[in-house]
C-alpha cells in the first residue's frame, strides 16, 4: 500500500525526522487558511499516488494566501496520469542550499533493509543508480541490530556531507530507519533532504510503501489506504479473495494460480493476442467466487473473448466446472468463452462443461489459439 | 537419492489442527509420507487420523524423532512456528503459509542461517519425491519417479509444467516449490546446488517468473558451477511494470525483474528458454 507525501511525512515526524510546518487541504478555503496561518511564502504540492508530480505543473509555490488560493485553483481537480487531485499539501517553502537522497528498501538479493544515500537529492533516483551508480552509497542492515549508528555516518562520509551537519544526518537517517521498521514498510525514502539557507535539514518530500501483509498488525495505517486513488475493479477483486490486475489487451484471463495466470497471459500474445487482465481466482471454485470474477473481467469492455484455464489438484475440475455453469447462469455474458480443465476429474468436469455454450481446449495452447482466434473474430 | 526429502523423512506438521493442516496431512499419509508427529499448543495428546499431536516441537521431535516440519500455521504465527521448529533441532521446514509480512523473514533468515536449518517457502506448494514422499500440498497423482528435477516460484504452474513432464514419460527425481515472496528460504542457486550433487537428477527445470534477481544468479551459478543440463521458464512476459501479479515477490520495480532480462540472463549462458509449458518436455529430450 502507497502512502501520499502527506501521510509519509507524519509519520517520519513521528520518528523525529524534522519536516516543514504544514496541512493537507482539500478546499480553496483550506488552502488560504494554512497559508495565512504559516504566514510564509508556501508550496503547494498535489497528493496523488503517482510520480512526475512536479513535470505535470502539480507542484507550485505562492508568495501569500491570495497567490497560494490561485495556485491551488490550478491544482485541484487536475488530471495527473489519470488521477484526479482532489487534495493538496501546503507546506512553508524552504531555502534550499542542498539535496541530498535518503531511503531505505528491502534489498531482496541481500536478504537485508538496505539504507542509501546520495549528494544527487531531488531526482529520479532509479535514473541516478542507471546513469551515476557511483553516486549512490548503501548500507545494510542486520536485521537484529537495526542500522547502526557507525553506519548512518558512513553514509554521511560517503557522500561528502559537510561534517557540521553529520549530527542531524545521523538522527534522521536512524529516524527513517524506525519509521521504516515501525510501520513495516518495504520502501521508506525522503526525496530530496535538504539543507537550507539557515543550516537546517528537513525532509521536504517523502514516500512510504506498506507491506500489505503486514497491515493486520497496524490498523492505524490500515485506515490511510485512499480508495479514490485505486482501480474500483482491483477493489472489488480485493473483496472477493481475487487477485486482479487491469491490462489494455482483448482477451479475458480466469486461472488459478498466479504463475500459472501470468504464462497463460503470455500465451494469448505469443499467439497473437494480448491479455486484458491478470486474474488469480486462488483455491476453491465456489460459484460466486467464478461469477465475480466472471463480472469484473467482463466491466472491462475491450474483453472480446474469455479464456478459462484452470488446473485441477486440490480443488477438483469437476468443482470448478459446476462454478463456472453456475458463474454463467448468474451472468450471462455476451463474450465468446473457452474453458481448459486439466487435473483431477479432468473429465467429469469437461463433460459438464459440454452442455454449455462454451468452447473447450484440451491444451493451454490450443485454449489460447482459440482465445485468440475468437477475439479476432476468426472463429 | 534424490533432495531435501525421501523414504526416511519423519515429517512434523505444524498447525495439524487446522482445517488445512488436518487435510493436507490425511493427503500425505495417503501419498505414503511418514508423518510421525503433530503440533498444535493447547491440543497434545489429542490425534489426527494415525498421528499423535503434541503441545510443542520439541516434545514431538523428542517423542518421534521427527526430522522435517511442515508449516501450516496462519501467517501472523508462522514466523514462531518456524523459530520453534529450528530451536527443536528441525533440519528442513517447509512452509507453506501465504502472507506472512516480509520484515518477519529478514529475521527469520537470519536467524536460520546461523542456527544451520533450511527453510522452503514460505508461499510455496512444498516438496515431493514421487514414489518417496510428498511434503506440501500439490496433487501427488501427477508425479511420476524419474530423473528431471523442478524447481519453482510457483504453484499451480509447476504442476501444469509436471503434468507435461510426466505425459512425455519424463518423471520428476524431486520437484521444490521455493515460494512466491520477495525473502524465501531458499533460492533458485540453493536448490540447483542440490540437484547438480543428486546422483538421480540428469535435467533441471527451472520455472521463474518476474521480480527480483534470483533467476540472473541462478543463470550465473549454472554458468559456473553445474555441469548438468537446465531448460528454463520464465512466466510473466506480458506483465506490465509496477503491478504486483499476484504472488508478492512477482513484481517489476525500478525497472528490474523483467522477463526479458531473466530470459536474456538464461540465453546469455545457453540455458535453452521455452516459449510455452508444454515446449519444456521437447526441449529436454533434445538435450538426450
Amino acid at each position: 500500500m502507497r502512502l501520499h507525501e502527506y501521510q509519509s511525512k507524519r509519520i517520519f515526524a513521528e520518528y523525529g525526522v524534522p519536516i516543514p510546518q504544514g496541512d493537507v487541504a482539500r478546499s480553496l478555503e483550506e488552502v488560504r487558511q494554512i497559508a495565512t496561518r504559516l504566514g510564509k511564502p508556501v508550496v503547494i504540492k498535489a497528493q496523488v499516488l503517482v510520480g512526475g508530480r512536479g513535470k505535470a505543473g502539480g507542484i507550485l509555490l505562492a508568495r501569500d494566501p491570495a497567490e497560494a488560493e490561485a495556485m491551488a485553483e490550478r491544482i485541484l481537480g487536475m488530471d495527473i496520469k489519470g488521477l484526479t487531485v482532489s487534495k493538496v499539501l501546503v507546506d512553508e517553502a524552504a531555502d534550499i542550499a542542498q539535496e541530498i537522497y535518503l531511503g531505505v528498501v528491502i534489498d531482496r538479493a541481500a536478504c537485508r533493509p538496505v539504507m542509501m544515500a546520495s549528494s544527487e537529492g531531488g531526482v529520479d533516483i532509479e535514473e541516478v543508480a542507471r546513469l551515476t551508480p557511483e553516486r549512490i552509497v548503501k548500507v545494510a542492515v542486520d536485521p537484529f541490530l537495526g542500522l547502526r549508528e557507525y553506519q548512518a555516518r558512513d553514509l554521511a562520509f560517503g557522500i561528502g556531507l559537510d561534517r557540521a551537519y553529520l549530527r542531524d544526518f545521523v538522527r534522521i537517517a536512524q529516524g527513517l530507519y524506525a519509521a521504516f521498521l515501525g510501520s513495516d514498510a518495504t520502501l521508506a525514502e525522503i526525496n530530496p533532504l535538504v539543507v537550507t539557507a539557515e543550516g537546517e535539514l528537513l525532509a521536504l518530500d517523502g514516500k512510504m510503501i506498506i507491506d500489505d501483509n503486514a497491515l493486520f498488525r497496524h490498523p492505524d495505517l490500515a485506515e490511510l489506504r485512499d480508495l479514490a486513488e485505486e482501480d474500483p475493479y482491483e477493489q472489488e477483486a480485493r473483496l472477493f479473495g481475487l487477485s486482479y490486475v487491469r491490462l489494455d489487451g482483448e482477451i479475458g484471463c480466469m486461472v488459478n494460480g498466479a504463475g500459472l495466470a501470468m504464462a497463460t497471459m503470455d500465451l494469448t500474445k505469443l499467439y497473437g493476442g494480448a491479455p486484458a487482465n491478470f486474474l488469480d481466482i486462488g483455491g476453491g471454485a465456489k460459484a460466486e467466487k467464478v461469477a465475480a470474477a466472471l463480472r469484473i473481467i467482463l466491466s472491462d469492455k475491450n474483453v472480446k473473448a474469455v479464456l478459462f484455464n484452470i488446473f485441477g489438484g486440490i480443488t477438483r475440475c469437476d468443482e470448478v466446472a459446476r462454478g463456472i455453469l453456475a458463474a454463467l447462469e448468474e451472468v450471462k455474458p455476451q463474450v465468446p468463452m473457452v474453458a481448459r480443465l486439466v487435473g483431477t476429474n479432468e473429465e467429469e468436469g469437461r463433460a459438464l462443461l459440454a452442455g454449455a455454450k462454451l468452447f473447450t481446449a484440451e491444451t493451454l495452447a490450443e485454449a489460447a489459439q482459440k482465445a485468440v482466434a475468437l477475439a479476432q473474430g476468426r472463429m | 537419492m534424490s533432495i531435501l526429502v525421501d523414504k526416511d523423512t519423519r515429517l512434523l506438521v505444524q498447525g495439524i489442527t487446522g482445517r488445512e493442516g488436518e487435510f493436507h496431512t490425511r493427503q500425505m499419509l495417503e501419498y505414503g509420507t511418514q508423518v510421525v508427529a503433530g503440533v498444535t499448543p493447547g491440543k497434545g495428546g489429542e490425534w489426527v487420523a494415525s498421528v499423535p499431536v503434541f503441545d510443542t516441537v520439541h516434545e514431538a521431535v523428542t517423542a518421534t524423532g521427527a526430522n522435517t516440519s511442515i508449516v501450516y500455521v496462519p501467517a501472523r504465527f508462522a514466523p514462531d512456528a518456524i523459530y520453534e521448529a529450528a530451536d527443536a533441532g528441525i533440519e528442513l521446514v517447509v512452509c507453506i503459509t501465504e502472507g506472512i509480512p516480509v520484515l518477519d523473514m529478514l529475521r527469520v533468515r537470519a536467524y536460520l542461517a546461523a542456527k544451520g536449518t533450511r527453510l522452503i517457502g514460505p508461499n510455496c506448494p512444498g516438496v515431493i519425491t514421487p514414489g518417496e514422499a510428498k511434503v506440501g500440498i500439490m496433487p501427488g497423482h501427477i508425479h511420476i519417479p524419474g530423473p528431471v528435477g523442478v524447481v519453482s516460484r510457483s504453484g499451480t504452474l509447476t504442476y501444469e509444467v509436471v503434468h507435461a513432464l510426466t505425459r512425455a514419460g519424463l518423471g520428476q527425481s524431486t520437484a521444490v516449490g521455493i515460494g512466491g515472496d520477495p525473502i524465501i528460504g531458499s533460492s533458485f542457486v540453493d536448490i540447483l546446488a542440490l540437484f547438480e550433487d543428486d546422483p538421480l537428477t540428469d535435467y533441471v527445470v527451472l520455472i521463474g517468473e518476474i521480480g527480483g534477481t534470483d533467476e540472473e544468479r541462478a543463470a550465473e551459478f549454472i554458468a559456473a558451477e553445474m555441469s548438468k543440463p537446465v531448460v528454463a521458464f520464465i512466466a510473466g512476459r506480458t506483465a506490465p511494470p509496477g503491478k504486483r501479479m499476484g504472488h508478492a515477490g512477482a513484481i517489476i520495480e525500478g525497472g528490474t525483474g523483467t522477463a526479458a532480462e531473466k530470459i536474456a540472463a538464461f540465453e546469455k549462458v545457453g540455458v535453452r528458454v521455452a516459449s510455452r509449458p508444454d515446449e519444456i518436455p521437447e526441449l529436454i529430450r533434445e538435450l538426450s
